[in-house]
């Protein structure tokens, strides 16, 4: 059993058709995309090839590039178009135009260990 | 358990014997190695360019301390191996003291706890060459140099700013090399060779006497037959040499540079075979089977190397031993050619310089006036050698012909002057399996023939794709072609080269008519209605860019469409943070405008101000939330600085302050920015104006460069390049006044948007399309079309809208938000 904790990110309309944006979650930045068929997809922002900010990305067909050096990522999966890179995935739930982030407790913990009192149960 | 490779030298030849591995087998090994120099791998090769300071040393690192990191790699940098301790496989090294050439011997004791230890499996021995001084009574005193490092470059560039004159002893490649260096401190230069010619090893008496005349006239004296016996010092400093014919010449500095010796002590000292070098078999073993040497330090049949080339085949053959990938390589030995440049002459030699036997052949045309001399050496309908001088063009033909032993034609003259037909002498056919076709990503054509053969891949761009060959330079993609056809007899083009974008099955011709022809005026309808609606990433900008050309006005702006520089008008930089360059029309800016700049660089914390090649200011280190604001704050328009479009007109002083202009440059270049600035285009354009040819704006090497001449003309020039290609414009026209400038540009530039292809810039585009069709199209107007391409730039030149605006009234929501932080609402099980 995986315990996770959710964000609100606000309205899916905050994020223009077609790009991403980067938000902050527990000190970790994450980024999420709207396609223009209206999918929501979030991965961890940064590129594991030198760190850019996937967020400010080209997205398009379920793949986002790095602006930095073109390593492509798979917003599904995030296997990486190099196959030894792949970047943390994470769940979007939408309810009434809102989008809900899961994070895993555990990623959390892992990364923030002295912090992890913070969790809130509901 | 991964085996312990260690590595003794960090030289050319050892890390490019470490890369073969890596690439071959990247876990394969524990990498330890030692390098006597404190820095990374470098190019050896381009010192010359330290020590005359074209270059910055840092400029000639090929492999950086952080790729040492990156790949696992442990160096030792600054830290000479003294010992081999063959039964207990460990090297024993110690670190050089300060100021010690890495290249000297040192005396081989560990005082307490200064031994580096290091076990090994495996041991690479890579130890290359030191200069070698001849008997010379007196050198070693202040003022006497070696060339060998970064460190004897910048001793020697340091001493001679106090110092008129110099002397090089030793006229071969490296003494050229160090006098060229030492000119450029504006030093009077003497090299002094004890052979009756210079580059003995190079050239023929007759070539190095055209060579000696040559460098002559660049203020380099040359003495031959001279033998130098002693070195005299006057307080403490060198003051002059003495010669062996009982002449004497004063001097204050003094470089020797006459040949190299092998590097051997450790393999002595741990009684491995040493001869002149250190003896290795065919697959680069030594005498001991765990130890392999490759690189300058080995003897090889009886044959030790000095360059790089040979070098490079050593070590993919002990890569593919050592890493078991090809068990069976040998390496045969080289046949050693090379092309260089001596102080601005470019030469090329390779085999034989004199014919050895009663029926070889000697072809040779000599043209003394122009500095030209080919000489070659045929038996058997093969060349054995040649020296090519002046002109080296046919060097890229005859040097693999000679490698490889192909037969030459009939027709002697071909061989120095190229196919009358016009086509290349090499025939693919003749090329043994073995022979390198890709010489950037070292690929031979072996491998090519197999991944036509097998892959099924019949393009030139496909086999790149599987083994990177034609991804270098792009030199050798006419003979992969070559290879295609020999091979399956055809050679198809994989149509998706030719389709303007990746994600649309069409030319860049039909894709402009169906937009035209349904009238598609957004991304994300190209995609909808050519493309079944899959958007792919990669061609959004593409088709952006075009569909902004095609309908300046009506375009819908759709910015997921384009790259972020784009979204947000500033250029992305590798930390995320943004770098804003202002317009500053023709270079010619204003205290005022100063006052601002600096202003909002100290409030916005930038990171660093910096003038740019193309006379701007750039702000450097911006976070995207402050573009914006930092723009107002300047309040000057957009320099386009970060997107493909044209960018700037530099401009000299021209007639407004020039003693020599002819022609006012600076309202020229203010004025062609104004019309053109940010002007969308298949890849960037630069410019430059200049007041006369002196070209002090760079304009012959400009995407479009104007230059006056007497006259009170202009001329045009298209298609320059200095980046990493280099290529001279070439004249479209002369026109009388700015006007006409402007009208011709602007026809030019739309020409060029119209028919360019995606990222093709303009140096590929006028090689593409041809200088006389461009002329006759623009000037001489055959196609009756200049009318519409005038009309048409003048709607784009309309359309322009200053896109740091978008700081009043940004395109879109959160447009230049940075990260926005989030609260936690909850928290759920989850079983899934
Ligand atoms: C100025 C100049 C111009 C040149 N121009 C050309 C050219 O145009 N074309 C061409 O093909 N070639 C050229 N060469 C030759 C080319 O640079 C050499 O062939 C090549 O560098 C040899 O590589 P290597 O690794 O064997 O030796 P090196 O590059 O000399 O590397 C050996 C390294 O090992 C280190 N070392 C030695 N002993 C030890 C030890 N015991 N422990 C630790 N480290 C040790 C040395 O300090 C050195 O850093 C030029 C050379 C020079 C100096
Ligand atoms: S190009 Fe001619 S006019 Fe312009 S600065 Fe140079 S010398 Fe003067
Ligand atoms: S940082 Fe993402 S590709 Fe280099």
């Amino acid at each position: 059993m995986q315990r996770n904790m959710l964000f609100n990110l606000g309205s899916v309309n905050d994020i223009p058709l077609g790009q991403g944006r980067c938000f902050i979650v527990k000190g970790e930045e994450i980024a999420v995309f709207r396609s223009r068929n209206g999918d929501i997809s979030a991965i961890e922002n940064k590129c594991p090839h030198r760190e850019g900010p996937l967020a400010e990305g080209m997205m398009g067909n379920g793949l986002v590039v790095c602006p930095l050096h073109g390593h492509k990522f798979d917003l599904g999966t995030g296997q990486g178009s190099e196959h030894n890179e792949c970047i943390q995935i994470y769940n979007v739930l939408l309810q009434h135009g809102e989008m809900i982030l899961e994070f895993p407790c555990e990623i959390f913990n892992q990364k923030k260990e002295n912090n992890a009192s913070e969790c809130l149960t509901l | 358990m991964k085996k312990r490779l260690v590595v003794i030298g960090n030289g050319m030849a050892a890390a490019r014997v470490v890369e073969e591995i890596l690439k071959r087998r990247r876990d394969a090994f524990e990498i330890v190695m030692f390098g006597a120099e404190p820095y990374g791998n470098y190019n050896r090769i381009l010192l010359s360019n330290v020590l005359n300071q074209s270059q910055e040393a840092a400029a000639i690192m090929m492999n950086p301390l952080s790729w040492y990191e990156e790949n696992g790699i442990k160096l030792h940098a600054g830290v000479k191996a003294l010992h081999i301790d063959r039964e207990n496989q460990i090297v024993l090294g110690k670190r050089l003291p300060n100021g010690v050439a890495a290249y000297l011997p040192i005396e081989k004791s560990f005082p307490e706890g200064s031994a580096v230890r290091e076990a090994y499996d495996f041991l690479i021995i890579a130890t290359g060459s030191r200069p070698f001084v001849p008997p010379i009574e007196g050198f070693g005193g202040q003022g006497t140099f070696l060339f060998r490092t970064i460190d004897d470059c910048q001793q020697i560039a340091q001493y001679a700013k106090d110092c008129q004159r110099a002397i090089v002893i030793g006229g071969g490649l490296l003494g050229l090399e160090a006098a060229r260096g030492l000119i450029t401190h504006d030093l009077d230069v003497t090299v002094v060779e004890a052979a009756p010619q210079l580059m003995p090893a190079q050239l023929d008496l007759e070539a190095a006497q055209l060579l000696k005349r040559a460098m002559e006239t660049m203020g380099l004296r040359v003495a031959l037959d001279t033998i130098t016996s002693q070195i005299t010092y006057r307080d403490d400093k060198v003051s002059g040499v003495a010669f062996k014919n009982g002449t004497q010449m004063e001097t204050d500095m003094l470089v020797v540079s006459a040949g190299i010796r092998p590097i051997t002590e450790v393999a002595v000292d741990c009684g491995l075979k040493v001869n002149k070098g250190i003896v290795c078999d065919d697959q680069m073993k030594t005498s001991d089977p765990k130890i392999f040497a490759v690189g300058e330090c080995v003897e090889h049949r009886g044959v030790l190397y000095g360059l790089v080339d040979p070098i490079w085949q050593q070590a993919v053959v002990l890569a593919e031993v050592i890493t078991e990938c090809g068990r069976d390589a040998v390496y045969e030995g080289s046949k050693v050619g090379t092309k260089l440049k001596v102080m601005g002459v470019e030469l090329a030699s390779f085999g034989e310089k004199n014919p050895s036997e009663s029926t070889d052949e000697v072809i040779v045309y000599r043209d003394p006036n122009r500095g030209i001399y080919k000489k070659l050496i045929v038996a058997d309908n093969k060349i054995k050698g040649g020296i090519l001088l002046g002109d080296i063009e046919m060097a890229d033909d005859l040097m693999p012909m000679f490698m490889n032993g192909t037969k030459v034609p009939e027709n002697r003259a071909e061989i120095l002057f190229g196919a009358v037909s016009g086509e290349t002498l090499l025939d693919v056919n003749d090329l043994p399996d073995s022979a390198q076709i890709c010489n950037c990503n070292g690929v031979c054509k072996r491998q090519i023939v197999d991944v036509i053969k097998n892959e099924q891949r019949t393009s030139v761009s496909a086999i790149g794709e599987v083994t990177k060959a034609g991804k270098g330079c792009g030199s050798c993609r006419g003979l992969i072609a070559q290879i295609i056809e020999a091979t399956i007899g055809k050679v198809s083009y994989d149509p998706r080269e030719h389709y303007y974008v990746a994600g649309i099955p069409l030319e860049k011709s039909l894709l402009v008519r169906e937009i035209k022809n349904r009238e598609m005026k957004s991304v994300s309808t190209v995609f909808a209605q050519l493309a079944d609606g899959i958007e792919d990433a990669g061609s959004k900008n593409g088709l952006a860019s075009l569909l902004k050309i095609m309908w300046p006005k009506e375009y819908e702006d759709e910015r997921d469409a384009r790259f972020i520089n784009d979204r947000v008008h500033a250029n992305i930089q590798k930390d995320g943070s943004f770098s804003v360059v202002p317009r500053i029309f023709g270079g010619v800016t204003s205290p005022d405008e100063l006052l601002r700049i600096a202003q909002a660089a100290v409030k916005y914390h930038v990171k660093m101000v910096k003038i740019t090649g193309g006379q701007r200011i750039d702000l450097l280190g911006v976070k995207k939330a402050d573009l914006p604001a930092i723009w107002k704050d300047i309040g000057m328009p957009s320099g386009h600085a970060y997107t493909k479009a044209f960018r700037t007109c530099k401009s000299c002083v021209g007639t407004d302050f020039c003693r020599y202009g002819v022609g006012d440059a600076i309202s020229m270049a203010q004025k062609i920015e104004m019309r053109f600035q940010g002007l969308e285009c298949p890849h960037k354009v630069k410019m430059a104006a200049s007041g006369c040819p002196r070209n002090c704006a760079e304009s012959y090497v400009k995407d479009v460069g104007i230059v006056a001449i007497e006259g009170d003309q202009w001329e045009i020039y298209i298609g320059g390049a200095a980046g990493s290609i280099v290529r001279k414009g070439d004249l479209l026209t002369t026109v009388n006044t700015h006007d006409d400038v402007l009208c011709i540009v602007g026809r030019f530039l739309q020409y060029y948007r119209e028919h360019g292809k995606y990222l093709e810039r303009t140096y590929g585009f006028v090689e593409r399309v041809g200088m006389d069709i461009l002329k006759a199209i623009l000037i001489k107007d055959t196609l009756g079309i200049c009318s519409q391409l005038d009309e048409r730039i003048q709607e784009a030149v309309n359309a322009f809208k200053d896109p740091w605006k978008e700081a009043e009234t940004p395109a879109y929501a959160h447009q230049f938000d940075g990260p926005q932080l989030v609260e936690v609402v909850g928290e759920v099980n989850n079983n899934g």
